[in-house]
C-alpha cells in the first residue's frame, strides 16, 4: 500500500504528508470500519411524484437499476444536470457552478448534510459541488425558492447533497471497488470502499481517484487546459449510545491538483478542502417530538490560482485564496395534532480571504500585491420553521419561515483601507437582518398532485459582490468592485406544478416566475481604469430597480412495456432586468427524450438531448447567438452476480456524432465534449 | 499570576519614570531618537550634528533635524535667527535649492529642524556645501561644510522650466511610507528667482494621474489634485490600489488654470513630461 503510494507520490506530486495523512486515514479504516454497502436495490426508484414537487430528489448513490440515465461514475455535476431546477456553468472539465432556477451560486444555498461551505476562488472555480464526490453521496435535495430553506437565506434555492449514511444492524463487512476509463480525455477512475456495520458502530470509507488529460471537442479538436486530477477520501463513523442516541462523525478531505480552466486565463494548481463534522441525534423524544440532531462542523479550503502553464501572459500572476468556516445547526421535528413540523436553529462563521501577487515583466521591480477578498468575516444566525398543515381531506398547506442575522466584518486593516480607495465612508462592519417565507397549497386526489405557492425572501450581497477588488470575470472581460453598502437582494415568487401518475404514464409540468428587486448585477463605470492588462473596463456591483425570471419544465415519462422505458424532458427559463434586457446565462428551450430496454439484469439505453438556437443573450456580458444542436448518446449496462459479489458493467458512447457544440451555460463559449467512449465497472463484495 | 506580575511591574515603571519626569526636562539625548546622524559641521564654539531619519541626504524633499553643542559638549538650546544656505559648486557655476526656515522642533529643547529640497545628487567635481548661521547670546556663529547628497533611487523631485518662462522644483513630501489605500500626498512647489533664491509659489495645482506601467500603464480611481493648503504644503489624496511600481504623472497649472508644464495622459501619450515615482 505505502509503496504504491510512494509512487502516486512522485507521479502526481503529492505532498509529502499526505502520504502520512492517507495511511493514517487508512488504519483508521481498519480500525472502525464498516459494513455494508447497503446496495438497497429495494430503493424505490422512480421518480415519485409527491416528493418531486416540493423538492427534486437527484438520486446519486446506490442507484437502482431502473433509474439508468447516467453513467455510475459519472461526475456529480452530471448528476444535478438532470434536475429541472439545475444548470450547470462549464468552465472547464472540473468543477462545474450548479445555478438554480437560472440564478448562480450567490443567489443560492448549498450545503452537504446542511453544512455550510463557502468556495475559496474568486473565480467561482471551487464551488461547493466540487469538493465532493458522487461516493461520498447518496442523494442531492433541490428546494426552489423559499421554501425548505433550512441551509439559510436563499433566493433561487437550495442544493443539500446528502451523504450515504449506514445504519446500526447486525455485523457486516461489506465492500466496493471501481475503475472507470473515459476514451476522449483518457480520464482514468479509480475507487474503493468499505462499510462495516454492527448493532452499537457502523463507519465506512471510501477513496476515489480521477485524471483526465484534455478532452477533444467535436471534431478532434483539443481543448487545452481542461485536465484535471482528483483524490477524495471520505470516512464516517457512528456510535450508538443507546436506542434512541447516537453520534457521528464525518470528514472529506477533496485534494484537486493540476486543474485546467480552458474557459479562464488562470488554471489552478490546488483546490483542497477539509470537511469535517460531529453529530448527535436523539430519536423518539415524546409523542410529539421525533427527532432532534444537532450538528457542529468545520471546513477549510485552500484554493491556489496560478497561470504557470500557459505559456503566453500578459503578467504572471498568482491568486490564492482561503475559506474557513465553523458553523452548527440544532433541528427538531415532529408532530403535534397530525401537523409535521420541524424547527432549525443555525449558525457559521466564514472567513475568506484572498489575494493577488502580480510579477513584473520589469526586472527588479517589486511585485505587485492586493487583497482581491480583504479578510470578509461572515457571521450568520439563523432561526428557520416549517410545518405542514391538513387543511381539508385531500388538501394540505405547507409553510415555511425563516430569520436571520446576517453580518459582514472586514477584518484586514490593509483590505478595509484598499475598499476605501471606492468607498471612503464605508464601516467595517456590516448587519443585515434577512426574512424569508413561503407557502403552499397541495392538492392531492386519485392520480393527481397539484401545488401552488407563493414566497419571499431576501438576502445579502456575496463576499464578492459586496467586498471584492477587481476581480477579472473572462467572459464580459471587465474587473469588478464589490459595493459594501448594497441593500439586501429580495424576491417575491410564485411556483406551481400538476402531475398526473398512474402505474405506467408520469406527466408533470411545473413553472415559477420569480420577481427580484434591488438586483445585483456589475454595472459599468467608465470614469475608473482597468487593472486586468486586456479588459474591456470596470464594472462596479450596484442593484437593478427589478428582474424577473421564470422558469418552466415538462417530464413525461412512459412505461410502454414491461421492457420499454421512456423518458422525456423539457425546459426553458427567461429572464430580463430592468434597463439591461436580457439576464445573462439563462436556459434556453432544451429538451431530452431517452428509451430504456430492460430485461433481467441487462439494460441499454439510447438517449438524445438538445437546446434550441440561444438568441436570449446578453453580448455586455460577453454572450452571443448560439446555434441549436442535438447530441445522441447509447450506453449498455449488465449485471452480474456471483455469490456475494455484484459485478456491475456499464459501456456506452456519449456524442455519438461528434458534434462540436456549446450550449448556454458554457464559460467563453468552450466546445463541450466530442464523441466519448466510456467503461465504468462496480464490484461489490 | 505571571500576567499579574509582569503588569504590576509594568506599572511600577510607568508610575516612576512619571514621576521622575516632573521634576527633569526631557532628557535630551531622546530628542534625536528615531533619527540618525548625517554629517557634523563645525566651527571654534560649536559642533552641529545634522541627522535624518535615513542618516542620509537625498534628491528630492528631506526633513532635516540639527542639535548645536558647545565645546563641553552641552546642547545648545537658545540658538536664535537660524538660517542655512545650501550651495551646489559646479565647474562652471554654483546655485542654491529650495530651503525652509528653521525652527525649533515642537516639544523639544535643543532640537533645530526644516527642510531642504535638492535638485541634483553630489559628485566627486560637483558637490554641495552646507552653511548653517546662527547666534547664541548675541553672538552670531556660522558652521560650514561639504554634504553627500545621494541621488534617490526613485524619482521625488522635478526641476524644470514652464511654459511662462519660469524654473520651477517641484518635490515630493508624503506619502513616505505608501499603501495600498488612499494616501495623504503632500509636495512643496518653489519657484526660481536666481540662483541662490528660491521662493514658495501659492495658489498653483499639482494635477496627479498615477499609472502603473507594468500593468497596461492602469490609473487608479478617487485621486485629488494637490491644492495649497494653510501650511503652505500641497495636500491632496492618492489612491494605490496595489503594491509594485507607480509612477505619478504630474502637470502643474498656474492660478489662472492654465498649465505651465506636464502633459495629460492619453492613449497615444504614456506620460507626462514630469512625474514622481513610487515603489513599495
Amino acid at each position: 500500500m505505502s509503496n504504491l503510494f510512494l509512487l502516486l507520490q512522485e507521479k502526481y506530486f503529492l505532498p509529502a504528508n499526505f502520504s502520512k495523512m492517507f495511511r493514517f486515514c487508512f488504519i483508521f479504516l481498519l480500525l472502525c470500519c464498516a459494513g455494508g454497502y447497503a446496495q438497497s436495490d429495494s430503493t424505490h426508484h422512480r421518480d415519485t411524484v409527491k416528493a418531486v414537487l416540493l423538492e427534486e430528489v437527484i438520486i446519486v448513490g446506490d442507484r437502482p437499476l431502473r433509474n439508468k440515465t447516467n453513467k455510475p461514475l459519472a461526475n456529480l455535476e452530471q448528476y444535478l444536470e438532470k434536475a429541472n431546477a439545475v444548470n450547470m456553468i462549464r468552465r472547464g472539465g472540473y468543477a462545474w457552478e450548479p445555478l438554480i432556477n437560472g440564478m448562480a451560486t450567490e443567489r443560492s444555498v448549498i450545503t452537504i448534510d446542511g453544512m455550510r461551505i463557502y468556495g475559496a476562488c474568486t473565480d467561482k472555480m471551487d464551488p461547493v459541488t466540487s469538493y465532493v464526490e458522487i461516493t461520498n453521496l447518496e442523494k442531492a435535495n433541490v428546494h426552489s425558492g423559499q421554501a425548505g430553506s433550512a441551509g439559510g437565506a436563499t433566493i433561487a434555492g437550495s442544493l443539500d447533497l446528502v451523504r450515504k449514511k449506514n445504519t446500526f444492524g447486525a455485523k457486516s463487512l461489506k465492500g466496493i471497488a471501481f475503475a472507470g476509463f473515459e476514451l476522449n480525455n483518457r480520464q482514468k477512475i479509480l475507487g474503493t470502499g468499505i462499510n462495516w456495520q454492527s448493532p452499537k458502530t457502523y463507519s465506512s470509507i471510501d477513496l476515489t481517484f480521477r485524471d483526465a488529460d484534455n478532452y477533444k471537442a467535436g471534431g478532434g479538436e483539443e481543448v487545452l487546459y481542461s485536465q484535471f486530477t482528483k483524490y477524495n477520501m471520505s470516512a464516517i463513523a457512528g456510535f450508538k449510545i443507546d436506542e434512541h442516541q447516537h453520534i457521528e462523525a464525518s470528514l472529506i478531505y477533496d485534494h484537486a491538483v493540476d486543474i485546467g480552466y480552458p474557459a479562464l486565463p488562470m488554471d489552478v494548481s490546488l483546490a483542497r478542502a477539509y470537511i469535517g463534522s460531529v453529530e448527535y441525534v436523539r430519536h423518539h423524544i415524546s409523542s410529539s417530538v421525533h427527532q432532534w440532531q444537532t450538528k457542529l462542523y468545520f471546513n477549510d479550503v485552500t484554493h491556489v490560482m496560478d497561470d504557470s502553464k500557459r505559456p503566453v501572459v500578459p503578467i504572471r500572476m498568482d491568486m490564492p485564496g482561503w475559506s474557513k468556516t465553523a458553523g452548527f445547526y440544532s433541528r427538531v421535528e415532529g408532530t403535534t395534532g397530525g401537523n409535521n413540523w420541524k424547527l432549525n436553529i443555525s449558525g457559521h462563521h466564514n472567513y475568506s480571504l484572498a489575494e493577488m501577487t502580480m510579477f513584473s515583466n520589469t526586472p527588479d521591480e517589486k511585485d505587485m500585491f492586493m487583497l482581491t477578498w480583504p479578510g470578509v468575516q461572515t457571521n450568520y444566525g439563523d432561526l428557520y420553521g416549517e410545518a405542514s398543515l391538513p387543511v381539508g381531506h385531500n388538501l394540505k398547506a405547507v409553510l415555511s419561515a425563516g430569520l436571520a442575522l446576517h453580518n459582514n466584518l472586514i477584518s484586514k486593516e490593509s483590505g478595509l483601507e484598499s475598499l476605501k480607495i471606492f468607498y471612503p465612508d464605508m464601516s467595517r462592519s456590516k448587519t443585515r437582518l434577512l426574512k424569508r417565507f413561503s407557502a403552499t397549497m397541495q392538492y392531492n386526489k386519485n392520480h393527481w398532485l397539484l401545488d401552488a405557492g407563493i414566497a419571499y425572501g431576501d438576502r445579502a450581497p456575496s463576499v464578492s459582490e459586496g467586498y471584492g477588488f477587481y476581480l477579472f470575470n473572462s467572459f464580459d472581460r471587465f474587473d469588478y468592485i464589490g459595493n459594501p453598502g448594497m441593500k439586501n437582494e429580495k424576491s417575491v415568487s410564485v411556483n406551481g406544478a400538476a402531475a398526473f401518475e398512474n402505474k405506467a404514464f408520469m406527466a408533470k409540468l411545473s413553472g415559477s416566475f420569480f420577481y427580484l428587486t434591488d438586483y445585483i448585477i456589475g454595472m459599468p463605470d467608465n470614469g475608473l481604469s482597468v487593472m486586468t492588462i486586456g479588459a474591456s473596463g470596470v464594472k462596479v456591483y450596484g442593484q437593478l430597480k427589478s428582474a424577473a425570471i421564470f422558469n418552466t419544465s415538462l417530464d413525461v415519462n412512459y412505461q410502454l412495456t414491461e421492457k420499454w422505458y421512456w423518458t422525456n424532458k423539457l425546459g426553458y427559463r427567461r429572464g430580463t432586468g430592468y434597463g439591461i434586457g436580457n439576464l445573462p446565462l439563462i436556459q434556453p428551450f432544451t429538451y431530452a427524450s431517452a428509451i430504456n430496454f430492460k430485461v433481467k439484469a441487462f439494460s441499454a439505453e439510447l438517449s438524445m438531448n438538445g437546446a434550441a438556437r440561444h438568441n436570449k443573450y446578453n453580448s455586455d456580458f460577453g454572450e452571443r447567438a448560439l446555434p441549436a444542436y442535438t447530441v445522441f448518446n447509447v450506453m449498455a449496462s449488465q449485471r452480474v452476480r456471483l455469490a456475494k459479489t455484484s459485478l456491475q458493467i456499464k459501456a456506452g458512447v456519449e456524442n455519438i456524432l461528434d458534434n462540436n457544440y456549446t450550449t448556454f451555460s458554457d464559460w467563453n463559449r468552450v466546445p463541450r465534449m466530442g464523441r466519448n467512449l466510456f467503461i465504468n465497472l462496480v464490484v461489490v463484495f | 499570576m505571571k500576567l499579574l506580575n509582569v503588569f504590576l511591574l509594568g506599572l511600577v515603571i510607568v508610575l516612576f519614570s512619571a514621576g521622575c519626569s516632573k521634576d527633569k526636562d526631557p532628557d535630551p539625548i531622546n530628542e534625536t531618537e528615531g533619527l540618525q546622524l548625517v554629517t557634523t559641521l563645525s566651527n571654534d564654539n560649536h559642533k552641529v550634528n545634522i541627522y535624518t531619519k535615513s542618516g542620509k541626504l537625498q534628491t528630492g524633499y528631506n526633513e532635516i533635524f540639527f542639535q548645536v553643542k558647545d565645546a563641553g559638549g552641552n546642547l545648545v538650546d537658545n540658538a536664535l535667527q537660524l538660517e542655512w544656505m545650501p550651495v551646489m559648486h559646479m565647474s562652471s557655476m554654483s546655485h542654491s535649492c529650495p530651503a525652509s526656515s528653521i525652527s525649533k522642533k515642537e516639544n523639544t529643547r535643543s532640537l533645530y529642524k526644516g527642510f531642504v529640497v535638492f535638485q541634483m545628487a553630489g559628485s566627486d567635481m560637483e558637490y554641495w556645501e552646507l552653511t548653517i548661521d546662527y547666534s547664541v547670546g548675541g553672538t552670531a556663529y556660522e558652521a560650514k561644510g561639504n554634504i553627500q547628497v545621494l541621488e534617490a533611487s526613485k524619482k521625488v523631485v522635478q526641476s524644470f522650466l514652464g511654459s511662462d518662462e519660469k524654473r520651477y522644483v517641484l518635490a515630493l513630501v508624503a506619502p513616505s511610507e505608501p499603501k495600498v489605500a488612499v494616501n495623504d500626498m503632500t509636495a512643496v512647489l518653489y519657484r526660481m528667482e536666481s540662483m541662490m533664491s528660491f521662493v514658495p509659489v501659492d495658489g498653483y495645482t499639482v494635477k496627479i494621474d498615477p499609472r502603473m506601467p507594468g500593468m497596461g500603464n492602469h490609473s487608479s480611481p478617487n485621486n485629488i489634485d494637490l491644492t495649497q493648503g494653510t501650511d503652505k504644503l500641497y495636500h491632496g489624496k492618492l489612491s494605490l490600489t496595489m503594491t509594485g511600481y507607480w509612477k505619478i504623472n504630474l502637470q502643474l497649472e498656474n492660478g489662472s488654470g492654465t498649465v505651465v508644464k506636464g502633459e495629460p495622459v492619453t492613449e497615444g501619450n504614456e506620460g507626462s513630461s514630469i512625474y514622481f515615482e513610487l515603489e513599495f
